[in-house]
Parts: C-alpha cells; structure tokens; sequence
C-alpha cells in the first residue's frame, strides 16, 4: 500500500468558492534544536515577573474545567490577581467531570517499555500525522508531574494492594499507561483542581464568577485586554478588564446538538474570539466515540458515553445475517456472529482508535447489520429510510473468564449506568451502543505558547486546537487539559505579562465601549424578533444538518448541500426565532439563542474546511480519498498541515492559512492497526 | 403516556411562588425526566408562555448541576428503585395518568432563583474554608513516594464521588449540610496527603457551615437516603470523631 498518494491534480478545490487563500504561517515559536530540549529551552528563555509585581497584574480565566480550572489555581499561587468565570453554578461542574475512563502518563510503571517518546509517538499517530510535534513532545514531556500533582491533592486514583498506582491499557495504545479512578476519572481530577482553585479563593488571589457566559472579547490595539459577560441571574452585561485572557470553554461538539456534552457546553466565548480575529484550527477534525448508548427517540437531549475502558474486555460483533438482526442476540449462535473489529483488525482487534471503531460500526449499520430499534432517518437524496442504528458489546466471554464479580468491579458503575438509562441489564444481554460526537480536536489556533493569534489571549484545553491532531487517544482529554493549564501555561504566559501592566483600559475606551454595545445589540435583536419557532427546534436542525453531512463520511457534494442547508437555516433563524422572556432575568431560552446563534456560523466554517481538506484523516473521513480496503487516505503532499482559518467579516469568505507541519522525528505513515 | 405536572412557579427570590398544573399527552417512557420537562418547556414556548427554569447540565448524573424534589422526595428518589440524579431517573418509573409535583430544593441555605433554580453557593465557600490539601503546583513528590492503603483509598473514594448537588440538604428537616460536608472530611482524612491539615480542615469546615446557614445534624439519616451517590451516613460519625478530636489539637487557634 502506498504511504500516501498524490492528490488528482485535474480535481478543483470546490471549496475555493467559499474561502479566501492567506498567507501561510511558519513560525510557531517552539525553540530550535533537539526536541527533548525544547521546552526547558522555552522555560529559561521566558521572560519572568517578579513575585512582588504579580499582584498588578489581571489575568481573566474563562472555564474551570481542568485546562481552566488547573489555571486559575495555579496563577492564583503564582500571585497574579486572577478573575475566573464559569457559566455553571459552581465550578465543580465543568464538563470535565464527565470524562470516564482515565489519564495517561508516561510513567512506565508496568515495566512495558514506555517512555515519554512513546506516549508522543503514539499520540502523533494516533492524531494520523496531523499534530504539531512540538506540541506533543511537550504535552508527553509533562504528563508525568500531572499524576504527581493529582496524588499529592488527593486525588483517589485505583491502587493494587501493595498501596501503589493502578493503570490499565486504553484504545489505540499496547501500553498500559492509564490511571484512572473508578469509571469518574474526571470527576476526581476536576475535584483536585476545583478544590486547588477554592484554596486559591479563600486566599483571595482568585475571584469567582459562577453564572456569568462571557458574550464578547474586548480587543485593544492587537492586545486582549478584556471580556463582556452576561450575568445569567440578573442579566446586567457588563465589561472586565485584565492584562491578559484565557480561554478555556471546552469544545463544540454540540453544534451537532445531540453529542456527550453538557446540555450548556457552547462555543460562543471561542467564536467571539474567532470573529475579533484569533484564527480558528482545523475545525472540521471532530471525534465521534464509538461507544455511546444510542439515541432512543425524537425527544433525545443528549447522548451518554459508556467509558471506551469497556472494549478491554467487551467484544463488539453485529450478526452475519441482516435477518438475524431482530432476534434476541444470546439466540445468535457464535458461528452467526461477526466480531467485525477482531476479523478486519486482528493486531488491535476491539482496541483500535475511536475513529476506525465508529466508522466500522457506521459501516455495518449500512449495510443493514445494526441492531436496535428501527429510527427514521432522511438520506441524503431526500427519501426517507428506516435503519437499526446500534451494535452489539458483548461481555458474555468476560463474564465466563473472569466471573461477573470481578466484571463488576471494574465496570460495575458502567453496567449501572446502562440499565437505567435503557432498562435492560446488561450482565445478561450484550449492551448497544453506537457512536456519537464526543471531543472536537479543532479550535482555536495558539502557538508553542498557548498564545492565539491575538496578543494576549491564550487558549487551553480542548478550546485549542490542541495536540491530538484529527484524532485523539483515549484518555489524552484530561492530560492535555492538565498539562496546559498546571504547567504549560503559567510558564509561557509570564513572558507576555512580563511586559505589562499595560494601559489602563475602561468602559469609556472606545473598543470597550464598542464590545459592550455590540453584545448589548445582539441580545435586543435577538428579543426582538418574537417569531414562532423555539430556539431548540432550530438547534435540532442545524444539529441534523451537521451529522448527515458534516458527520462521519463527509463528501463534496454533500458538503455543498448542507453549506446551503446552514445558510437557509440561519435566515430563518433570524426571522422567525421565538425567545420568551426579558434580558433582565434569569432566562434560559436566551441564553442558548445566543450559543446557537454562534453554532450556525461555526457549523458554516467547519464545512468549509471539511469541504476543502480533500483528504481522509483521522476523523476526518472523506468518502473521495480512501484506500482499497476502505481505510482513511491521507495526502501528505497536499494537506500536512494545519488549517487556521481567519474571520473575513459578515458575510465575506474567510481566510485560510496554512501552517505546515515538518516531521523532523517522526516518520509519516499510513496508519495501520491490522 | 400521559402526564399531569405541578410545578412551583417563582419569578424571582424576592417573590412569592406556586404550583401550576400543566398537562402533557406524549410522555415515552424512555424519556429522562428532564427530557420531559423539555417537552413542557417546548409546549410553553409554543404558547407564548415562560419555559420553566431548571438547572441542569452533564445530564449523566455526575455534574450535580440538575436537582429538585419530585413527589416529595428530593431526586425523586421515591419514584426510582435505585439512587438516583433528577438527570438520571426516567419516565418508565412513572405511570400513565400519574400527577407529579415539581418543586426545588427548599433549605434556608438555598434561596430559590427562579421557578426550580437555587442558589448553592454555600456548598462552595464550605469548601474554601478548607476542603483542599494545601499543595502548590509543581511541588508535589512522586506519586509512588507516599503509597496509600487500598482499602483506605477505597474508602476515600466511597466519599469522593459526591456530586455535590445538595439533595442531601434539600431531604434534611434541619436544613443541614452535614452528610456533603462529612463527604469531603471523610475523602481527604482517609489519604496519607490529608493528614498534616486534618485537624484544622474540620474545624474551618464546620465552623463555615454553621455560617452559612446550614441547619444542625440529628443523624435522622433521610440524607443519606436520597443521595444519588450513596454517601453513607457513617461519614457523619467520621466527622463528629475527627471534629471531637480536634478540640484537644491545637491546629486552627491563634497564637
């Protein structure tokens, strides 16, 4: 098979139709020099403030997940004077909390030959070849003082009897590098920072604001210089200043609608960023998890991950027979089912990354294979159909190896979890699951700094667009999210504030002034238009839109229909959404009007780029560019690089730049988990 | 199915609330429950009417963002034969033709919002006043350097997975707090890290729940009933022996 294959040069970009060329970008600014190096080398060469200055010094945290909570604790013992918001009730909630399955670290406790290369390797890999390696090294680099830092806070990761460190193997990896704490790894990491940033509270070096959704950016002279908020309890929006912004809001997973996000994760604070020019990455690479439970109706609000820790032991098959597909699955025989992983993958088997696992389910699904109940879909040619959507993960042989007990032990909280959501049990009938968006690998573009494209404003976690590439590992999420904001950030972003305080800036300076209007006018605009369609309906749509076409297989035309779809979409929205209620109020409506709003313009700029990589990468699928057995196509001539696409105004195309990617220590390879 | 709800209707703190009924036909059983408050919500939107505010957010019952008290039992707890979030608990519990009632948490500690939306807060500044151990990033040793016992980390954890919601509250008579802030005691006092700040964390923590509002404890254990974690009501005892213990310590006075 070919490592890659040149791109049919007679093909035209359709895509140009609707963006702009820009200049590419070529420095990065990660140091020269070996890459094991690189990041001590940036440490010394930061700029430092001294302990007695940092007080002057404002630094606004938006988020306190892990990336932002970690953040805020950490600058806040550092000195700075930190303003942190959240638009939950408590910090605590971020939806970091969510996270299942684990952590990973290069510890090499298992004595099974890993080493912080072979976390980055793996993670390049895994990314197929679209990260930055810098990046990576680093985040790898790190990883270990992230579990140092979590035990010392007390955090309850598993442990063996002899009181030392549990770790388990994960998708995509043949190490076992995983910590993890009970099926709520996130959870209890997330405690151990809100509980760091709650100390930092009570010492007064950290401000809270829960209930506050940051609705601008406020940009002065190139430099980020502070935020517009709404006060979701009393509505009053107002401006905060600071010497510099950090943004840690999480992903986009759920312009989609239904994804395993919270119901509240939104992409406004990124996207009003975006449009005050800090470039957008890549952000068409989205993850779709392959083991969610699937959608049980119309009313469907959310979709619910089960921890991808389950393929260790569970075995995903469908039957061989479409016409089996109705029966009670302990009624297939074993010579009638298709363990379709552990015949196509026989290396990785059940543990092959999130995205061959999701498509490989889509792909049986197709053909008729799923399972479930029937749900109507609308294909793609308008007609309508009725398909299984599910397949089966089956524990019967973990049970019979291991007894149920010891399942119990280490799934207990899953198969829990499953029964009351479904209402079946799953130690005695296989478990359906079938994929569903989980993580956006794009975001906003930041350099080795964490810095964007604006001075002063920085991005962590999975608003950036981060160190995974078009695909991420599992259990890489809460690493990431911790490594940027415990370690990476306090140390790069010194070397910005080292030059400040800088100007004072009030409501009365025109730029200020202007951002605070403008989030004013949309609110009013958005009250005023008092037509008769709910805000959820349109979200519902654009969420429908997003996964036929911008979904798991993305093609061409089906990229063109749906750019159309969104615009259509957005016009009405504009004349016929109904928001109940006054701006000064606690008014939920209002606020997810303003998210979906930031949605369908997002939901354009992710076809675009979807429209314009015509390559298959990671999961990022194009059904125009895959090899003979049907595996992604990547086109390393064409597309190694990242796309960072720039705000061209309202209604103007946006700019893309192209920032190429060197692999300087890593070879480029077609992935293969066969 | 079909469904009668009422719901406590409240503008704002500063006013008085009631119950308002409302009808709904196509109740599936499949539905969260709060999936079938989303159906209200889209059938009042239609009518031109105020959605009713609820908190909610990871809708997989481990935010703790969601909670109020169904038919009398904080989470609903009565209606589902496991412990369960408000996120968590379906409408196959429910029958055709049922009426529920929807309130918030009521606890002076919790001042309503909006309709089914409180005010917790006081959770947090629980936990400013000492629910941590005092370790500054980057300063901390190598994990294995300090092992843990398995079965204390389990025991760590059995409190660990507070949620934080507040059920506990709601479903006190007294209003208490004391099962939530028992909870973090129990997690960090049974880690080899949490023991140099054991004795002054439960003083400060009690101290700031009796401040803020919190009723007293009489171990009547409704708490430890509806919470969807199941944190168990011997955490309480664990509390009252550490916070007895620290009487005859010296950490937290003043010298």
């Amino acid at each position: 098979m070919a490592v890659f294959q040149k791109t049919d040069s007679s093909a035209t970009d359709a895509a140009l139709a609707y963006y702009t060329p820009g200049a590419d970008i070529h420095d990065t600014k990660a140091p020269r020099g070996p890459i094991e190096k690189k990041w001590a080398q940036r440490q010394f060469g930061a700029k430092l403030v001294n302990p007695a200055n940092r007080r002057k010094l404002t630094v606004i945290i938006v988020g306190t997940g892990l990336a932002g909570g970690a953040a805020a604790a950490t600058l806040g013992e550092a000195g700075y004077n930190v303003l942190n918001f959240c638009y939950q009730d408590s910090p605590r909630r971020a939806h970091s909390i969510a996270a299942q399955g684990g952590i990973n670290a290069a510890k090499n406790y298992r004595n099974d030959n890993d080493s912080v290369y072979r976390l980055f390797y793996d993670t390049v890999k895994g990314g197929d070849y679209r990260a930055r390696e810098t990046n990576v090294y680093r985040l790898a680099e790190v990883s270990t003082n992230i579990i140092d830092q979590c035990v010392a806070q007390g955090v309850p990761f598993a442990r063996e009897y002899g009181g030392l460190l549990d770790t388990r193997s994960f998708g995509g990896v043949q190490v076992q590098r995983t910590f993890y704490a009970r099926g709520q790894t996130g959870q209890q990491l997330l405690i151990g920072a809100y509980q760091a940033l709650e100390r930092q509270v009570n010492a007064g070096t950290v401000t809270m604001y829960t209930r506050h959704e940051m609705v601008e950016l406020i940009v002065k002279d190139g430099k980020s210089r502070g935020i517009i908020t709404r006060d979701m309890v009393t509505g009053e929006i107002k401006p905060w200043f600071a010497d510099a912004v950090v943004l840690a809001t999480g992903g986009y997973g759920n312009v989609f609608f239904l994804s395993t996000n919270a119901m509240g994760c939104n992409n406004t604070a990124a996207w009003r960023a975006y449009r005050k020019g800090a470039y957008f990455g890549n952000p068409c690479f989205t993850q779709i998890h392959p083991t969610c439970i699937p959608v049980h109706g119309e009313t469907q609000s959310k979709l619910t991950l089960m921890s991808e820790s389950l393929r260790n032991d569970g075995r995903i098959w469908v039957p061989k027979k479409a016409e089996d597909c109705v029966k009670d699955p302990r009624q297939i025989p074993e010579e009638d089912r298709d363990y379709y992983l552990e015949r196509i993958y026989p290396s990785f088997g059940n543990l092959v990354p999130r995205d061959i696992a999701s498509r490989q389910a889509k792909n049986m699904c197709d053909e008729g294979r799923g399972v479930g109940p029937e749900v109507t879909e609308v294909t793609q040619d308008g007609t309508t159909q009725q398909r299984r959507r599910g397949v089966y993960l089956d524990f019967s042989d973990a049970i019979g190896r291991l007894g149920k007990k010891s399942v119990e032990t280490k799934y207990g909280n899953l198969f829990d979890m499953y029964a009351q959501i479904t209402g079946e049990n799953p130690y005695e009938t296989p478990m359906r699951i079938y994929p569903a968006v989980h993580y956006t690998m794009g975001g906003l573009w930041v350099d080795y700094d964490l810095q964007s494209s604006i001075q002063g404003l920085y991005v962590c976690g999975e608003a950036n667009f981060s160190d995974h590439g078009a695909n991420r590992l599992g259990a890489s999420a809460l690493m990431q999210g911790l490594a940027d904001g415990y370690f990476v950030l306090p140390n790069t972003i010194n070397d910005y504030l080292a030059s400040g305080p800088y100007e004072t800036i009030d409501e009365n300076t025109p730029e200020a002034a202007e951002a605070l209007a403008s989030a004013k006018a949309r609110v009013e605009k958005l009250l005023a238009v008092k037509g008769s369609r709910s805000v959820d309906s349109f979200h519902k749509e654009l969420g429908a839109i997003m996964w036929e076409y911008c979904g798991m297989e993305r093609t061409e035309a089906g990229l063109q229909t749906a750019i159309a779809k969104i615009r259509e979409l957005r016009e009405e929205f504009w004349r016929d959404v109904r928001v109940t209620g006054v701006n000064e109020d606690f008014n939920q409506a209002l606020e997810r009007a303003g998210r979906v709003v930031d949605f369908m313009e997002l939901a354009e700029l992710m076809c675009i780029d979807a429209l314009h990589r015509r390559e298959s990468c990671g999961g990022h699928f194009r059904r125009e560019s895959q090899t003979e057995d049907g595996e992604a196509l990547r086109h390393d001539d064409e597309f190694a690089y990242v796309a960072a696409w720039e705000f061209g105004g309202d209604g103007a195309k946006p700019i893309l730049h192209k920032e190429p990617l060197s692999y300087e220590f890593i070879e480029l390879k077609q992935r293969s988990y066969k | 199915m079909k469904i009668t709800l009422k719901v406590w209707r409240q503008a704002n703190k500063g006013s008085a609330g009631s119950m308002q009924t409302y009808q709904l036909d196509d109740v599936s059983e499949d539905m969260s429950f709060l999936e079938m408050l989303d159906m209200l919500n889209e059938q009042l939107t239609s009518k031109n009417e105020e959605p009713v505010a609820f908190d909610n957010d990871c809708r997989e019952g481990i935010c703790g963002m969601c909670g109020v008290v169904i038919n009398g039992s904080a989470h609903g707890r009565y209606e589902s034969p496991v412990a369960t979030t408000t996120c968590q608990l379906h409408m196959r519990n429910f029958s055709d033709g049922d009426v529920i009632e929807v309130e918030p948490w009521r606890a002076a500690a919790f001042p309503v919002i909006k309709d089914l939306v409180v005010d917790r807060s006081a959770l947090d500044r629980i936990v400013q006043a000492g629910g941590y151990i005092s370790v500054n990033t980057g300063s901390a040793p190598e994990a294995h350097s300090v092992p843990a016992p398995k079965r204390l980390a389990d025991r760590a954890f059995d409190n660990a997975v507070c949620v934080g919601c507040g059920a506990c509250v709601a479903a006190c008579p007294n209003g208490s707090g004391m099962l939530f802030t028992s909870a973090k005691i129990a997690h960090l006092a049974n880690l080899p890290q949490g023991q140099p700040e054991r004795m002054l964390r439960v003083k400060a923590m009690i101290a700031a729940h009796d401040a803020n509002g919190f009723g007293g404890c009489q171990n009547i254990g409704e708490c430890a009933a509806v919470c969807p974690k199941q944190i168990p009501l011997e955490s309480i005892s664990a509390l009252n022996r550490d916070l007895i213990h620290s009487l005859f310590k010296g950490d937290g006075k003043t010298v």
